[in-house]
């Protein structure tokens, strides 16, 4: 029981995070064709992301494989329903991580040009599908006793849109702000500029997509019944807010901590709303799979939750040092004389 | 198509082309890793070159053994959701574990030894590599220690409907698990051996660079032929996981099809499945069978006809995958001693013939570790999980076959593009020595 109740929290820890880290890297791939002015800035912008990218995107390995370690039947489940979704996910993940590693291996406008198309491809389809298929998850899926009756334009309601374009928009303010931090000179000062005005419309999106989830969703009933987790979503407002009023007085970490913090909101909005769900089905609540129908044995978490609280710290631990070891500011000059990077 | 025979494609269609670039990761990390290590040492400028120019093959193939290891973790749930719920309890925490302890690791400091050149000492750039190379080795015990199990299934009861863990000592110390390791890691070792010596002969009969090249033509022979040697042992210790945990699979790799007690070996012997019975089996060595599988020329070999059709293997393309491995497998022992041989001789450079095959062996080790995966998942069937599960019972119920055609197709198109891209890249930065040269100056 308390086993199953922390491998709750890890999995959403797992994919909040995966979403915070990664969310900038996808969100400076959509960004980056229309913010950098030339290759140099374009440059820029890949060795901002380049040397975390790839730890990043672990954090999702690593979600899906505590899903299926922790939850096998939601593991099987969530993978196999939402197969087209993941499919597209999948597709667009390889293309966007070997397009950083190969774009600046030939030098010419054509190979170029083709792999920054393939990047902004490849970082707006993960956002916007991770977001749809949350948005359904939220909702519940058409789940019941014989089995799984959704198909893929199904998941392309409202509310599973309105999620993605919550994931697409979240992620394009996140990555101005980690650019602001990140890179130097005249970017960093349009990246600012850039984030103001996305602060806007991620703001409208965002009352919009709380306001339906109320419509749409259950989420709010755990809320409602312990109202002291108020504070989560509370987190998230006062993240979007606090990262607004850093920018302005180009706090350029601490802008940038405050939207980490809107994300792990958000996500973890979301996540304490399906307590003890982890696929609910819209059809018939006795389908959903919850943390305690498809949970491993109690054997299996007590192995896995030792692996977790040694080796989770410790990666948090080296995660934090590499930050910290590539926290300059990528400047054009850096760049130019760098033959090892992207 | 039935979705289980799509999806079964699909699966290896995605695991066999990952495994084409997963192999030359473990061995030129730790190829490189020693190189680095002996700039650091010596402080010889032709090891720091010799670092940078097959650290950019390392870094150009790395990024697509990554990206394709997504895939793998996806698939067993999108396309395997029976089999995913049902040993997930004890199949999936390798898995997990995998990416705990070795996947964030090695992906983590990969960047940090991409872009910090310039700002790490030297000690320090080395010391990263390692850890690389150190993580995705360990990376491959957890996927083969997971591997071992569907092989030997250990440490489980059924409970429930579901395989349940029981014993996580027994899976970690599941002896098929490390003996398939101990295979899978030399073969890629042999494979970055084989790589460093064809591109390194390409340049010496264009004579580019000879210094260079000699030395990294030496390097790659001394571990090639260290490692080839190994291999083969390792190779006989798999024989013998096979034959005492996986009788069919044995009967199917040598084509016995009845059981003989003392059997022989038959060097020319040519299956008739359809007929279950061999076609052609010459020239016997006596006792070789029993001497091979077990080591001890008395025992006995069970044939495939003590067990039903539905639980056979494909014997022709298990036996002739099977032999043709091992024959390579001779064969790259040869190879990298003479290279081992004429480089200390220091006549290697006028070897043209043996230059021309080692340029052309670079292939040999990609068809053998694709042979051999062959033979392990193939002669698996029909099981999943040997003894224990059918693939056909596996699949997922809530994907089509209309579902499988279109990622299927999608993944032939998108792996077909990302093979081509890569190869062009890794030719062309193979055949370009002088951009590493070039770029020299820059630091």
């Amino acid at each position: 029981m308390t086993l199953q109740v922390i491998w709750f929290v890890l999995w959403g820890l797992l994919w909040a995070v995966y979403f915070m880290l990664d969310g900038f890297d996808l969100g400076s791939g959509m960004l980056y064709n229309f913010l950098a002015r030339n290759d140099t800035e374009k440059r820029m912008i890949l060795g901002a992301v380049g040397p975390v990218w790839n730890g990043n995107e672990v954090w999702l390995v690593t979600a899906g494989g505590a899903t299926f370690a922790a939850f096998p039947g939601t593991y099987a489940a969530m993978f196999s329903f939402l197969y087209l979704p993941l499919l597209f996910v999948l597709y667009s993940l390889i293309l966007r991580g070997v397009s950083l590693e190969f774009r600046g291996k030939i030098e010419g406008a054509r190979w170029k040009k083709w792999w920054d198309t393939i990047i902004l491809i490849g970082s707006f389809i993960p956002a916007l599908l991770f977001g749809v298929a949350f948005g359904n998850i939220f909702q519940g899926l058409q789940i019941d006793a014989s089995g799984y009756h959704g198909t893929f334009f199904g998941l392309l309601n409202f509310y599973g849109l309105l999620t993605g374009i919550l994931f697409v928009v979240l992620f394009l303010y996140h990555a101005a702000l980690w650019l602001v931090l990140r890179t130097g000179g005249e970017l960093s000062e349009r990246a600012a500029a850039l984030s103001t005005k996305l602060w806007y419309i991620l703001a409208a999106v965002a009352v919009v997509f709380l306001i339906g989830t109320a419509f749409f969703t259950n989420l709010y009933a755990n809320f409602v019944a312990s109202p002291g987790w108020f504070v989560v979503p509370f987190v998230a407002v006062a993240g979007l807010v606090s990262s607004r009023i850093f920018t302005s007085r180009a706090s350029r970490l601490l802008a940038f901590l405050s939207s980490c913090a809107t994300v792990l909101g958000i996500v973890f909005t979301g996540i304490i709303g399906l307590f003890p769900r982890l696929l609910p089905s819209a059809l018939d609540p006795a389908s959903s799979l919850t943390i305690f129908n498809s949970s491993s044995s109690a054997y299996t978490l007590r192995v896995m939750t030792i692996v977790a609280f040694i080796f989770v710290p410790i990666i948090v631990v080296y995660q934090i040092l590499v930050y910290r070891f590539f926290r300059k500011p990528v400047t054009a000059d850096a760049i130019e004389g760098d033959a090892e990077g992207y | 198509m039935s979705v289980v025979a799509l999806s079964r494609i699909q699966f290896a269609v995605v695991a066999g082309f990952h495994f084409l670039f997963v192999p030359l990761t473990l061995g030129l990390s730790v190829l490189v890793a020693y190189l680095e290590t002996r700039y650091v040492v010596t402080g010889d400028e032709t090891y720091l070159r010799m670092t940078k120019y097959w650290g950019r093959l390392f870094l150009i193939n790395f990024a697509v053994g990554v990206v394709t290891g997504i895939t793998m973790e996806f698939q067993f749930g999108m396309n395997w959701a029976g089999y995913s719920s049902y040993v997930g309890d004890i199949f999936g925490a390798p898995l997990a574990i995998e990416a705990t302890v070795a996947f964030f690791l090695e992906s983590t400091f990969i960047g940090v030894w991409i872009f910090g050149w310039k700002r790490l000492s030297k000690r320090a750039h080395a010391a990263v590599i390692w850890v690389v190379a150190s993580a995705s080795t360990l990376s491959a015990l957890w996927i083969l220690l997971a591997n071992g199990w569907m092989q030997r299934p250990v440490g489980y009861v059924i409970n429930a409907g579901r395989a349940e863990m029981v014993d996580f000592g027994a899976l970690i110390t599941n002896a098929y698990g490390w003996v398939k390791f101990l295979h899978t890691v030399l073969a890629g070792y042999v494979l970055a051996a084989f790589f460093l010596m064809g591109v390194s002969a390409y340049h010496l009969l264009k004579r580019t660079d000879d210094v260079f090249f000699k030395r990294s033509f030496r390097v790659g022979a001394t571990f090639g032929l260290v490692c080839s040697a190994l291999l083969i042992f390792a190779g006989d210790l798999s024989g013998r996981q096979v034959a005492d945990f996986q009788p069919t699979k044995l009967a199917a790799i040598e084509s016995q099809w009845q059981t003989v007690t003392a059997a022989p070996f038959y060097v020319i012997q040519i299956p008739d499945p359809a007929h279950d019975r061999n076609l052609v089996e010459a020239v016997p060595i006596p006792y070789g069978l029993s001497l091979l599988a077990y080591h001890n020329p008395k025992s006995t070999i069970k044939g495939l006809l003590e067990f039903p059709a539905a639980d056979r293997p494909p014997v022709l393309i298990s036996f002739f995958a099977f032999r043709l491995m091992v024959a390579l497998g001779f064969l790259f022992l040869l190879l990298a001693f003479l290279g081992f041989h004429f480089t200390r001789k220091d006549t290697l450079v006028r070897m043209r013939w043996y230059l021309w095959v080692m340029l052309f062996a670079i292939v040999l080790p990609y068809l053998a570790v694709q042979l051999g995966w062959l033979v392990s998942e193939l002669g698996r069937q029909p099981w999943i999980v040997y003894n224990m599960l059918r693939t056909a019972d596996a699949v997922s119920k809530s994907i089509t076959a209309g579902d499988v055609i279109v990622s299927l197709i999608g993944f032939i198109l998108l792996y077909g593009v990302l093979m081509a891209v890569d190869i062009f890249l890794l030719s062309r930065y193979s055949r370009e020595y002088r951009v590493a040269e070039t770029e020299e100056k820059a630091i």
